[in-house]
């Protein structure tokens, strides 16, 4: 194990229990761990995103500073985005989602079917909209079910759902790519509201939520207690599998989101749509600061994790290079940032 | 083989008894920001039993660690046999013939006992491992520590706490060990399983090696030990004080620096009031069956007996963690839901569960989080929480019970044993409980803070709170409850005032219900 110094037997905090008028006061940092502590431990990050915009500006020149080159890397991160925000509570919660992807792919071929759009075209678009989201949030449920009260491990049970959502997709689109074909739709998920793209403002209402929720509700408290101690928490009085339900919905949801997202760009259900972006999510998620093990999650760190990535690609594809070094400079980017926060969290123990 | 060079070892020893196998001399190790070890000394002979008394944090747990190898003091000397010598690494450490019993055991569940006991020194020829060579030894060493039951090719996962630190043990006589260090061996054991411990402890001195002790439990100490040294706040205060001619009360006043009575808290309630809690005919198959009682406004229950007795699982099932087959709980003339703990906590129970650390706490969390863990959803509206009454209410608590550091903010990872426990109480008081479930309530709590929170349960009950308290301390329960129920295997086998039996009595009650099956 890569954890030298055991929780309880590390040296420096027994030794500074003893005698607590001699130890340091809780440092400062400590103190505002409610709106400031995300962002102070995410400066890093912050850090980090400016040196990739840096050498995007030195390498692109105007061609990556140009606003519409900016509006892509946003436009690219909000979808992504969003599935990581509900990826950050399942992890936070001690849970993992390898769903995400292809429930939005399943989310975007069901809100595609010429019956969903025939009932769209009577109705309203909504109703596209109304599927996607329904069939995620039930997919999520589905999740969490079998995890709580199934007790099978995250791992396994949202394993699972990567492979059958896929499947159900295909069968139901056979194969094929539904275009969207409500003008409606289109208009209003593909178009921009004063100059910034729809899908651009809902993730960032979505994180804003996000971030309300998992730092100002008790829903978001509970969901760090289950992920931090899930016995300590049962035993505390809180109904923990109704919540690890609920955290799994909620990825589910925001995977609907993100389809409906995903159609307003693209314009096409497919049972491709979302492949692979569990990874993405996850990645960005860790490398935004949060806990893979669970009990601390950020929403602000998952925020700059997806723009990090965003930018890279971004620049890589203006430099002509090829997505094979950008996956090896990705994976790089992975492991110095747990290595950072393990450091980071280290220190922050031993003081 | 290896008790043979032991043998030799210890005869050579043996012949200059006055020359200490180990002895340390004015060790000091600062972490930053604190001075773990501060000007440590101490000396330890073949042959004895020398024990190690402290408060948490006095440095115990560094001074194990550098003498185990696995921290480098920042000055100091170590004598190894009259010749000085360097700890490098824990490979060294057992070079030289220290081993060290860690309070975690640090054996690997998956592995067989052979396996375990020659993890990091297997035995191999030509790259291949010697299996039935390892099985055979290590069946020899278990035969010497008098536990023969235990078999070589068994996993060690199936072996109980106390089968698990014979296997540490022997893995340290499969070193050569002439020191065995053990860190509060007795902590994870009931009184029977201690007291084979002292069988082994015996017969290893007896053979000349020498075993440093280290436990809270005085009692313990004056029974097993044959000289102690005294720890406060890293530095050596007392040495190679002969337990026969030192007092109790004097060992408490060196480790905490002043007189500490050690009572229960004073009196109990003269009369007691409605009942507040009663349980009726709780089964839980295979585990505990037709339990039943009644503890009343101001009483404290105690329930006495061996560790797996049932004890922790009739608290757990009175409080909906585990779903009983039979029985029924009522709380304040209200039937409960069973095998619901939000239903339990609702209706005004509060458990204060015996693994504090991973059954208790977020340990990363800060203290206010965690003493409002059950009831932070009263600081809300809607959902949103009003984090400065939840802070507010944490903080009354923290004032009251007199935490330290009084800093709500500080994670609860790094607060002593005896502070979390009063953080875990506070949780209970925010919440304002009628019926209290005490499992191991000073379990890793240092002497000077039991005294405050036998005082904190003792206000508790007085103030009208029935409480049901769980130890393995008989003589904690007796000296702190006002009625006790004795259970063996399951079952309950005596009800009655505290006052009207003693320890032995106990016991004799707890051998009688095993023996009964």
């Amino acid at each position: 194990m890569s954890e030298q110094a055991p929780h309880s037997t590390d040296p420096g905090v027994e030794a500074a229990s003893p005698d607590p008028s001699a130890a340091p006061p809780a440092a400062g940092g400590r103190r505002r761990r409610g709106l400031g502590g995300g962002l102070g431990r995410s400066l890093g990050l912050v850090v980090a995103l400016l040196l990739i915009c840096v050498v995007g500006a030195v390498t692109g020149g105007d061609r990556f500073l140009d606003v519409d080159n900016v509006m892509t890397i946003v436009r690219a991160a909000a979808v992504i985005g969003v599935v990581s925000i509900g990826m950050t509570f399942v992890i936070t919660a001690g849970g993992i989602d390898l769903s995400v992807g292809s429930v939005l792919g399943l989310a975007s071929v069901w809100a595609t079917t010429l019956a969903t759009q025939a009932m769209a075209g009577d109705v309203h678009w909504v109703v596209m909209v109304f599927t996607a989201v329904a069939v995620g949030t039930a997919a999520g449920l589905v999740n969490g079910i079998v995890v709580s009260y199934g007790r099978v491990v995250s791992f396994i049970a949202t394993f699972a759902m990567l492979i059958a959502a896929r499947g159900l997709a295909e069968i139901i689109s056979g194969r094929g790519t539904q275009l969207v074909t409500d003008p409606g739709f289109e208009a209003f998920f593909n178009g921009s509201l004063l100059g910034v793209p729809t899908i651009v403002w809902m993730f960032l209402v979505v994180a804003v939520l996000g971030w309300v929720l998992l730092n100002r509700t008790t829903f978001g408290r509970r969901t760090v207690a289950v992920g931090g101690n899930a016995e300590a928490a049962r035993l505390a009085g809180i109904n923990t599998r109704r919540h690890t339900v609920y955290v799994f919905a909620l990825s589910g949801f925001t995977a609907g989101l993100a389809a409906v997202m995903m159609l307003g760009r693209t314009g096409a259900g497919s049972s491709t749509n979302g492949s692979l972006y569990e990874l993405d999510a996850i990645a960005a998620v860790v490398v935004g600061g949060t806990l893979l093990i669970g009990g601390r999650g950020t929403i602000v760190g998952t925020v700059l994790g997806v723009l990090i990535f965003q930018t890279l690609t971004n620049v890589f594809v203006l430099n002509n290079l090829s997505t094979s070094v950008q996956a090896l400079v990705q994976g790089a980017i992975i492991v110095i940032a747990v290595l950072l926060q393990q450091r980071f969290v280290s220190r922050a123990r031993s003081t | 083989m290896s008790s043979k060079t032991s043998v030799t070892l210890v005869s050579m020893v043996t012949a200059d008894p006055s020359a200490p196998l180990l002895r340390v001399t004015d060790l000091l190790k600062h972490f930053p920001g604190a001075k773990a070890l501060d000007g440590v000394d101490f000396d330890v002979r073949a042959g004895e039993v020398h024990c190690l008394l402290g408060q948490n944090g006095a440095g115990k747990s560094t001074l194990i660690k550098v003498l185990a190898g696995a921290h480098q003091p920042d000055s100091g000397r170590i004598h190894w046999q009259d010749r000085e010598v360097t700890i490098g690494s824990p490979t060294k450490a057992l070079e030289l013939g220290i081993a060290t019993m860690y309070q975690e055991l640090d054996v690997v569940d998956g592995l067989t006992v052979a396996e375990n006991i020659y993890l990091g020194h297997e035995l191999s020829r030509g790259g291949l491992l010697r299996h039935t060579e390892a099985r055979s030894r290590t069946q020899e060493l278990l035969r010497r520590l008098g536990h023969p039951e235990i078999r070589a090719g068994q996993d060690v996962g199936s072996l109980s706490a106390a089968g698990k630190q014979i296997v540490s043990m022997a893995r340290a006589l499969s070193h050569d060990a002439q020191v065995i260090v053990m860190d509060e061996p007795s902590a994870v054991l009931d009184p029977e399983e201690v007291d084979k411990l002292f069988d082994v402890v015996h017969s290893l001195t007896a053979e000349g090696l020498a075993v440093i002790y280290i436990s809270h439990r005085l009692e313990e100490i004056r029974r097993i030990g044959d000289r102690i040294t005294v720890l406060k706040d890293g530095r050596t205060v007392a040495s190679g004080l002969a337990v026969a001619e030192t007092p109790t009360p004097d060992l408490i006043e060196l480790m905490t620096g002043r007189r500490v009575e050690s009572d229960y808290g004073g009196a109990g309630v003269e009369e007691f009031g409605e009942v507040k809690l009663a349980v009726d005919g709780l089964a839980l198959p295979g585990v505990f069956a037709d339990v039943s009682f009644e503890v009343r406004a101001g009483q404290i229950l105690g329930l006495a007996g061996l560790v797996g007795a049932g004890r922790s699982e009739i608290l757990e099932t009175l409080y909906g963690a585990r779903r009983p087959a039979a029985g029924t709980v009522t709380v304040g003339g209200r039937r409960l839901r069973t095998g619901s703990v939000p239903h339990a906590v609702r209706h005004g129970i509060g458990l204060a569960p015996e693994e504090r650390k991973s059954q208790g706490l977020l340990l990363d969390e800060p203290v206010y989080r965690n003493i409002t863990l059950s009831t932070f959803g009263r600081f809300a509206r809607g959902g949103f929480l009003d984090e400065g009454a939840e802070r507010r209410a944490a903080e009354e608590q923290i004032g009251a019970l007199h935490l330290a550091p009084a800093d709500p903010e500080r994670p609860i990872r790094t607060l002593s044993g005896g502070n979390q426990q009063k953080a875990m109480l506070g949780r209970w008081l925010v919440h304002g409980c009628d019926v209290l479930l005490l499992d191991e309530p000073t379990r890793g709590v240092d002497v000077g803070a039991r005294a405050e929170i036998y005082a904190l349960i003792r206000r508790l009950a007085r103030q009208g709170t029935a409480v049901v308290i769980v130890s393995s301390e008989i003589d904690e329960v007796l000296g702190l409850s006002d009625q006790v129920l004795v259970v063996a295997e399951g079952a309950v086998v005596h009800t009655g005032p505290a006052d009207q039996i003693d320890e032995h009595g106990v016991l004799d009650l707890v051998m009688e219900g095993t023996a009964h099956e």
